[in-house]
Order: C-alpha cells, then structure tokens, then sequence
C-alpha cells in the first residue's frame, strides 16, 4: 500500500475544495446582496421620481426627435444659431482653462507643501492636507451659487467655484506626483545655499513638470463640462445660453440644437486634442 | 589645415548644446509668459474687474452673519393690534402667546422691554418706543398715522439712525430697531442655529443635553402613549424650521444617484467593453461602433443627458441616476476596453492549456487581470459621482441639490445652506473615505 498516510493528500484536498466553496458562497452573497441594493434601489429611485421608469422610457426619444425635426425644418438657420451662441461657447471654454490654469497653480503649491520631505512647514503637512480634501469635496455649484450672492451673475463666480475645486482635486494628484520625485536635486540645491522656492522651482518642478502637464490636460476636459453645467444653473458660458433657449419652449428648439451641437463638438474636439497631447507627454516621459 | 578641420566639430557640439539649452529656455520663459498673456486676456473676456467693482459687501456681510447667528424679532403691530415674538421672523418660529425669551419681558397686551446686550434696553410701550443706549442717551420715537416722531439727545445725528418722516431705523452693534407707521420692531441677535434641534412648540424645546438625556431615560412621560426618546425623535425629525427628515431623504436621494448611476454604468460598459476590445472582437466594424456609442454617450454629456431624461422622466433621482449611468457607461466603456487591450496574454494561454473554453478563460485568465483596474475606477467614480449628483440634482430637481439651490434663491436662509453644504461635504468626506477603505480590501488584501 502506501508509503504516506492515506489521509493525507485527500485532506489537502478537501481542505482546498472546501477554501473554493466558501470563496464561492461569500462571492454569492455579495452578488445576491449588490443585485438586492440595485433592484430596490432602482424601485425607490422610481417611486421617488415624479414620472416613473416605463412610463418615461417609451418617451425618451420625444424631445430629441422634437429638436431634431425643428432643426430639421430651420436647417439652414443652423450656422447662423452656431455663430450666435460661439462667443458663449468661447466663454465657456475660457472659464475652463483659467480655472485649470488658476486652480494648477494653487495646486502645484498646495501639492509642494504638503508632501513629506518637500514641505516648507513639515508640521503643517496635515493641515494642507484637509485643507485639499474640503476644497475638493465642495461641490463647485455651492461655491458659485453663493458668488453669485455676492458678486452678481456673470461667469466669474463659475470660474473660483472651478478654481477652487481644481486647486484640491490636482493638489492631490500631484503630491501623489511629488512622492516619486528625486531629492538629489534638492539637496544639491540646497547644499549651495538656496531657497525653498528656488529648490522647488529648479529642483523638483522639472522632474515632475510632464506628469502635472498631463494631470492638468485632463483636468480641462473635466472642467469643460463642469463650466457648462455651471452656466445652466448660475449664469455665463453656453450652459446659460441653453436654459435661456429651453426656456422660450416649442418653436424654437432650432436654436437647441445648435447649442447641443456645440456642446457636444467642444467635448468631443478637446477631447481628442488633450488626449493626443497627454499620450506625447507620457510617452516623453517614459524615454 | 586638418587640424583646424578637427576642430570644427567641437564648436558645433557646443553650439548645438547652446541652443538646446536656448531652446529651453525659451521654452521655460515662453510658456508661463504665453499663459499671463492668456490670463490678462481672460480677465478682460471675462470682465473680472468689472465684477469684483459690482460686488456687494452688504450682501456678503449679510451671508456671514446669517450662516452662524439668527436673529429674534419683537414686533408691536398697530394695524393688527399684535404682539408677536418669533425666530428669524418666520411664521413657524412664533412663541406661543405669553411666553418669550427670558431677555424679553412681556407688558400688558402691547408692550414690551428688550434688553438687549451691552446693557442697551428698549422698551415697546403702546405707540411708543424708547431706546436706552449707553453713553448716548435716551432715543424716544412716537408713531402715528402720520409718521413717525423722533427726539433724540441733543446733539448732532449719529449715522447710525436713519430716519425719514415714516421710517426710523437704529442700527447699533447689540440689535436694530425699525419704527414705522405701521409696527415697531426690535432685532437681537444670537449665536447659533435658531430652533436646530427642536421647535417652540415640542416640549423638549430649551432643555439642556443633560436635562433631555435624563427625559429619555425617564419612566414620566413627556408626551402621552409615546416614550420619551421616540417622541424626542420625532420632534427632531420631524422639526418644521428645518426639515432634519426631508434633508436626510434628499441626501440619501443624491446618494441613490451616485450609487445607481455608477454601478449601473459599470454594468453596462462590462458587458459591452469586450466587444470594443481589439483582442477580444477582431471584427473591426462592430468594434468600432461599439466604440463610437462610447465616445457619443461620454460626448453629450451629463448636462444634455439630464435635460432630456428630464424631459422623458420628469424631475426625481431615477434622472438624476440615469443621466450619469449613460454619462459614465461611456467613460467606464473607453476605459475598460483600454485595459482589456492591455491584458497579459500568458496567463490566458496558461488557462487555455487546461483545456479551458472562451468562458474559463475569460473568467480565470482575464478577469483577475483586469478587476483591480475596473474596480477602483468604479470606486473613484462613486465618490465623484457623489458630488456630480448634487449638480445634477439642482437641474433635473432631486436630491440635496434642489434643497441647497432652493435655500440659495431665498437669499435669506443662509443658515440652511450651511448646514447643507456641510452635509454634502461630510457626504463626499465619508464616500472619499469608503472608496479608500473599499479599494484597499478589494484589490490589496483579497
């Protein structure tokens, strides 16, 4: 018979088969329990709607096949509508690149002080550090409807909101950025006697320079979307444009449709562009 | 001449690195130079100083000291003949008849003393109004059908009365008075959140924590056929100057958004990420479509997804959730196909080796490749979505949003809108936080 006891490999394994089962019933429950949370969670969501789900969902297409048809019908209205609204589409644009520019800015600095071995102030680090997350977890519409309180209607209130929510959510990414870089730089800078601005501005800043840029791009893109949805509830930018061309109703969705169209073109081109650019910078960086 | 021919390379070496370092220069100067230009620009496009000249520090003023005082208002109203003392002058923070705060004291039907702080009095006696400030004096007002008389001490008007034949309002660092034809009223302001836990009319309202703590443990019944702490908790819930119940409701709604909108997408985009993956579909018109429909839903963007979802489904947070599942099942779908494209191929030829079919080696060889990837995505999304859904809730009209735009648009409830705001940011706090924890189980531990 055998040399080796004869339980001995059968127990490996059971011991395995049972380790596979118990794994499979702690996965099953967890399907049945996410399933559980959507499905009744999808049924509150419905109840709590003012039109329910399969009411609405045969629906779905009206408003665009409205559009559609009025712009169908004014085709050549069109450009004339696309030319009108550019300006606003511009300010939109605008409002998302100042605000990433303003927002980086604060963010390189915030970023720089609040990662060990880097920092001006190391006893501070926590304090920079909450200071991002509550910069990023307001949401930009509270900060711009409460500007818009104060300084009245316009898109500079959309741009702080923007700015300061860039400030923490880049902050973040780019101490995560900063983490990586050499200290050689540093301490060969400061061994000359050099400032904490200047050792950041020579010695780290070019190291981590590629991975900020491409953060930064897709940033924008972000933004973009974010200053729209901004100027349909505050005011400014192509988003202030659409609710005011919802708002004249039936008739007149032609000028909808050019705004959509703009939109959506804005989005998908820089889109695009800052993809291009961030796959250069990566692959930059990587040689 | 060879030896100056040896010589040529070497200036050019250097010429070479001159220019390079030139170059970077250029380049090191030229851009944050190109990004001023764009700035001075953007602040003249955007008429930044014209809106920093229209600003209003009255409105500011009012914004600050609104989100973390409240003020009670004693008002003697003539046409009504009534006396009434109320929080924020807001009809549900009236007190009942015959009882004030102890800084009021109540005289005949009419009449009233305010002290206010800083040892300022004001008593309301009738038509009369006299306001003891110290170090001032004695300011009397006599209001009547056709005006408003005012004797001050002698001496020149201090600025901080404004008077006019029908209106006269004192405005001093411990309250303000407003006499007109009509009514007098008196202001004095309070640190706090008027009425946050319970209103006037619960009897729990004015107990200390101790004092509530003691109730609720209590055998003696506050309010009959109902214990203590339950009629505590609903008293609070159920609170009507600040509504603790609907705003749990909406925050959960914007809750409900993110959570459904995120993992509804994520559902979406799995099931179609492999057709949009080049190593897993090589038929390469479907591919594409399937990644057209990606870059389209991610195009249009939330914004016009709510607005016609809204359309079709009406104001709630089954638009809200669709609008981002349609939004992110496009982000998730590039992002899911990338990273199937750049999956190890050994470890699916090891699995293929056992003699796995399509399915085991998807499941065995692919899946636990790709799962960390796509989950903390998804987790990154949820938190984001979190406040995403806020945005969204204030256009299509669900959820925290509505209550905090709503609030807004008051220009009055100041007080409201930080407590929302610090809901939502506890929210967003809490959900960057379990998407850490999640993230760290899920993918490191296992």
């Amino acid at each position: 018979m055998r040399v080796m006891p004869a339980g001995a490999n059968d127990s490996l394994q059971h011991q395995y088969l049972e380790l596979v089962r118990r794994r499979r019933t702690y996965g099953g429950i967890l399907l049945a329990v996410f399933v559980m949370l959507m499905v009744s969670g999808f049924m509150l969501a419905d109840s709590r709607n003012a039109g329910g789900f399969w009411d609405g969902v045969l629906n779905i297409f009206d408003f665009p096949a409205e559009i559609f048809r009025e712009a169908a019908r004014d085709v050549a209205n069109l450009p004339q509508y696309l030319l009108k609204f550019l300006p606003s589409l511009i300010e939109t644009l605008n409002i998302a690149a100042a605000s990433t520019i303003l927002g980086a800015a604060l963010a390189v600095l915030l970023a720089l002080l609040s990662t060990r071995g880097l920092a001006r102030w190391p006893q501070l680090i926590p304090l920079f550090r909450r200071t991002m997350d509550i910069m990023r977890a307001i949401p930009e519409i509270v900060i711009a409807l409460v500007l818009i309180f104060v300084l009245g209607g316009g898109p500079v209130p959309a741009m702080i909101a923007i700015t300061f929510h860039t400030a923490g959510a880049l902050g973040k990414l780019f101490s995560e950025v900063n983490e990586n870089a050499s200290l050689n730089p540093v301490e060969g800078l400061q061994s000359v006697g050099s400032r904490w601005s200047q050792q950041m501005w020579l010695g780290v800043l070019p190291q981590v320079a590629p991975n900020y840029l491409s953060y930064g791009l897709l940033r924008f893109e972000i933004n973009i979307r974010a200053s729209a949805i901004l100027g349909f509830v505050g005011s400014g930018g192509i988003g202030y444009d659409l609710k005011n061309a919802i708002s004249w109703g039936q008739g007149r969705y032609d000028e909808v449709a050019a705004i959509f169209i703009l939109i959506f073109a804005a989005i998908v081109f820089f889109d695009q562009l800052s993809s291009y650019f961030r796959n250069r910078l990566t692959g930059e960086a990587m040689v | 001449m060879s030896a100056v021919g040896f010589k040529i390379p070497r200036p050019t070496a250097y010429q070479q690195a001159e220019r390079h370092l030139e170059r970077k220069r250029y380049f090191s100067f030229g851009l944050p130079g190109l990004v001023l230009v764009y700035l001075i620009y953007v602040t003249f496009a955007l008429d930044v100083p014209g809106v920093f000249g229209r600003a209003d520090p009255d409105n500011a003023r009012t914004l600050v000291n609104d989100a973390y005082s409240y003020k009670t208002h004693v008002t003697v109203d003539y046409r009504r003949d009534q006396r009434e003392v109320a929080a924020e002058g807001e009809r549900k923070g009236v007190w009942p008849d015959g009882e004030s705060p102890e800084w009021v004291e109540l005289v005949g039907d009419m009449g009233a003393i305010v002290t206010l702080p800083d040892g300022h009095r004001v008593e309301l006696d009738g038509r009369t109004m006299r306001y003891d400030v110290p170090g001032y004096g004695v300011i009397e007002t006599e209001s009547s059908r056709r005006g408003v008389d005012l004797s001050l001490p002698s001496g020149p008007q201090p600025e901080w009365i404004s008077s006019s034949p029908a209106r006269v309002s004192i405005t001093t660092d411990s309250g303000r008075v407003i006499v007109t034809k009509a009514f007098t009223e008196v202001f004095r302001y309070s640190f706090g959140w008027e009425l946050f836990w319970f209103t006037l009319d619960s009897p729990f309202y004015g107990k200390s924590l101790g004092e509530l703590a003691g109730l609720a443990f209590s055998s003696e019944r506050v309010v009959a056929g109902q214990s203590n702490f339950s009629a505590m908790m609903s008293d609070f819930w159920n609170n009507r100057m600040w509504r603790h119940g609907d705003v749990f409701w909406a925050l959960f709604e914007t809750l409900l958004m993110a959570f459904l909108g995120t993992m509804g997408a994520a559902l979406v985009a799995f099931s179609l990420c492999f057709i949009a993956a080049k190593n897993f579909t090589p038929l390469q018109p479907l591919r594409l479509m399937v990644r057209r429909v990606f870059d389209f839903l991610r195009g249009v963007d939330a914004l016009i997804w709510t607005i016609v979802l809204s359309r079709a489904f009406g104001p709630g947070p089954l638009t809200g959730a669709l609008a981002i599942l349609l939004t992110d099942a496009g982000s998730f779908g590039k992002m899911f196909s990338e990273a199937l494209e750049n999956v190890d191929n050994r470890q699916i030829e090891g699995v293929k080796s056992t003699g796995a079919n399509a399915a085991q080696r998807s499941r065995f060889g692919v899946i636990p490749q790709v799962a960390p990837v796509f989950i903390s995505q998804i987790l990154y999304y949820l938190e984001s979505n979190t406040r995403s859904a806020t945005v969204i809730g204030a256009i299509t009209g669900g959820g925290i949003g509505l209550l905090l735009t709503q609030a807004i648009i008051t220009q009055k409830d100041w007080e409201e809108v930080s407590y929302y705001i610090v809901l939502v940011v506890m929210l967003v706090m809490f959900m960057d936080y379990l998407s850490g924890v999640l993230r760290r189980r899920l993918i490191k531990g296992d």
